[in-house]
């Protein structure tokens, strides 16, 4: 039980999800959910991870369909095939989908690959998994670049043509919260989230029908303000209820309002002020406050780049997003008390820098937040002479996000020392090879990592093993807290062999959580 | 700053406010900003796609979640 005197902390298990655009250069009419395959493929083949191609095979034959999370095929994971695939295949069969040794998922979303990062603890480690995934995206490019059908990849959410494409959060939140309190909490803070943590975007409208520039590159395609869809009638807070994990005691709270972000300082206040949010939720302490149309304030505030724009509530007042946002950061700061731990300082420490710039010359956070810093380089060509619907600036808009270090421009921003950054090369290239230790994440990636080749199933709450005598061991992940480096031990990279991962693993976690 | 990237010409059509007068509004403080990126923006052009409009028109997705 959440109480009243409880501290609220950044720290709770979370993670993120990335849907990259996808197209294959000088040819629009390629077809995404094959060359999605394709990309999925080229990075997990030569790692060994099977990839799903016998997925229906395997699971039609085994007791194991229950786990249809994402499942790893028995055969045929030679990089040829997937990448030969005829065009004419029916989309069904594309379904690449792999648990990689980091302990993320790695598959095919629809008509775009799409990287799950592990569960973590704190928002400096989802930067870290989540900037894993995009050196594995890069990978997979680099991967296809000497095909004869290379593929880029963008870390965006819209092609400005009408379709968007999400870029997700996920976080644990207590059962006993009721879902009426968690949605009112955060429509207003999720309304205005976006001048901390925006991507930027030119155009007006899902289509850019009017010509301009704005903070956020999903508001524009949002309808609703709580429902269950993420691709029709979006709304600002979703109800997906998938817990993966004990269902009495957690919820998943599936977030699909943001932006993809890349600038490291807006992502680490992006889920660092969402975590709080959250724990002002769950202990009674969140503002009370209400927006008479969330959705309207959405936008308002995505295409107001004064920051000016008065908010109307429910009760008849207004306040504008910086306003709403103070009342969140002021609660927080108090809720957290006098001795907040090293990651819950930080966050309040940036929440308060990101608003009091914000308030003064939103250009001062230039190196902090990707609209601004894309919005400074938009400016920097728009004072050469091109107008806000000049090609080039839809072009320099979709190139910030390229996964490649050499093309994408947010990458020479950073590189450049322009963006700020938190995290070392260091830290992200070992985060591409090794799943996080402080949740259930350790296990799953351990295995991918370890015994490649006898990993038969996988999912978020579950490894299957095969033992050398073939007989099939299921090692329970019911927690996201459980089976993490400090309970296992060394198990993980001590075990001589599957038999004895798999064995003590399971052992440990038929003893409960 | 401007409103959805539409200049503001208050201070040019504003007799009585002469742009070169008082302390460093948003919009002056823009431009200084703006000018130290502009070192970079030959290294962007750089590595910008040849082709701006058929990228642009060719850059076209399915929707996802």
């Amino acid at each position: 039980m959440i109480v009243e005197s409880t501290p609220v902390t950044v720290r709770r298990v979370m993670g993120t999800e990335s849907e990259f655009g996808i197209s294959q250069p000088g040819r629009p009419h390629a077809n995404p959910m094959r060359d999605s395959a394709r990309v999925v493929d080229a990075y997990a083949a030569p790692l060994g991870l099977k990839s799903a191609q016998a997925f229906w095979d395997f699971a039609s034959e085994s007791p194991l369909a229950d786990a249809r999370g994402f499942l790893m095929s028995e055969a045929h994971a030679d990089l040829t095939q997937l990448t030969h695939l005829p065009e004419m295949q029916p989309d069904a069969q594309y379904l690449a989908n792999v648990v990689l040794p980091n302990g993320a998922r790695y598959y095919v979303d629809h008509a775009h690959p799409e990287y799950s990062s592990p569960e973590v603890m704190t928002p400096r480690e989802a930067i870290v998994w989540d900037r894993a995934g995009d050196r594995i995206a890069e990978a997979s490019v680099r991967a296809l670049s000497g095909t004869r059908e290379p593929v880029s990849l963008y870390k965006n959410n819209t092609d400005s043509k009408g379709a968007s494409y999400g870029t997700h959060e996920n976080y644990i939140v207590s059962r006993e919260t009721d879902f009426d309190d968690i949605a009112a909490g955060l429509l207003p803070f999720f309304a205005t989230r976006q001048v901390l943590c925006g991507a930027g975007r030119v155009g007006i409208g899902r289509s850019a029908e009017a010509a301009g520039y704005q903070i956020s590159s999903r508001a524009d395609f949002f309808e609703e303000q709580v429902g269950l869809e993420t691709t029709l009638r979006r709304p600002i807070v979703n109800t997906r209820d998938e817990p993966h994990a004990d269902a009495h005691r957690w919820r998943r709270l599936h977030v699909i309002i943001g932006d993809a972000t890349l600038a490291e300082p807006a992502m680490l206040v992006k889920m660092g002020t969402t975590s709080l949010v959250l724990g002002l939720i769950e202990s009674g302490r969140c503002p009370r406050l209400e927006l008479a149309d969330p959705v309207a304030a959405l936008q308002t505030v995505s295409h107001d780049l004064t920051l000016s724009a008065r908010l109307p509530l429910a009760d008849g007042g207004s306040l504008t997003a910086l306003e709403i946002q103070r009342l969140y950061l002021d609660a927080a700061r108090e809720a957290a008390g006098e001795s907040p731990d090293a990651d819950t300082a930080e966050v309040l420490a940036e929440w308060e820098r990101f608003l009091t710039g914000l308030e003064t010359d939103p250009m001062s956070l230039a190196a902090d937040i990707d609209w601004v810093a894309k919005l400074a380089l938009l400016e920097g060509f728009r004072a050469r002479g091109l107008d806000w619907d000049d090609p080039k600036l839809h072009l320099i808009d979709v190139q910030y996000s390229d996964v490649r270090r050499e093309k994408g421009l947010f990458h020479k921003l950073e590189s450049a020392g322009r963006i700020r950054r938190l995290t070392s090369d260091a830290e992200v290239d070992a985060a591409v090879e090794r799943a996080p230790e402080s949740t259930r994440a350790h296990v799953r990636g351990g295995a991918a990592r370890r015994f490649p080749t006898q990993v038969a199933a996988a999912s978020w709450d579950s490894v299957v093993l095969e033992r050398g005598d073939g007989r099939l061991v299921r090692i329970p992940l019911r927690s996201p807290h459980v089976l993490t480096r400090e309970a296992v031990g060394d198990i993980v990279d001590a075990a001589a062999t599957a038999d004895e991962f798999a064995d003590r693993l399971a052992e440990l976690a038929g003893r409960g959580d | 700053m401007s409103g959805s990237g539409q200049t503001s010409k208050d201070r040019s059509e504003r007799p009585d406010l002469p742009e070169d007068e008082g302390p460093l509004a948003p919009q002056a403080q823009t431009q200084v900003e703006t000018s130290a990126v502009d070192s970079i923006l030959d290294d962007i052009d750089a590595v910008l796609e040849s082709n701006a409009e058929e990228f642009v028109r060719n850059f076209v997705q399915k929707g996802g979640q």
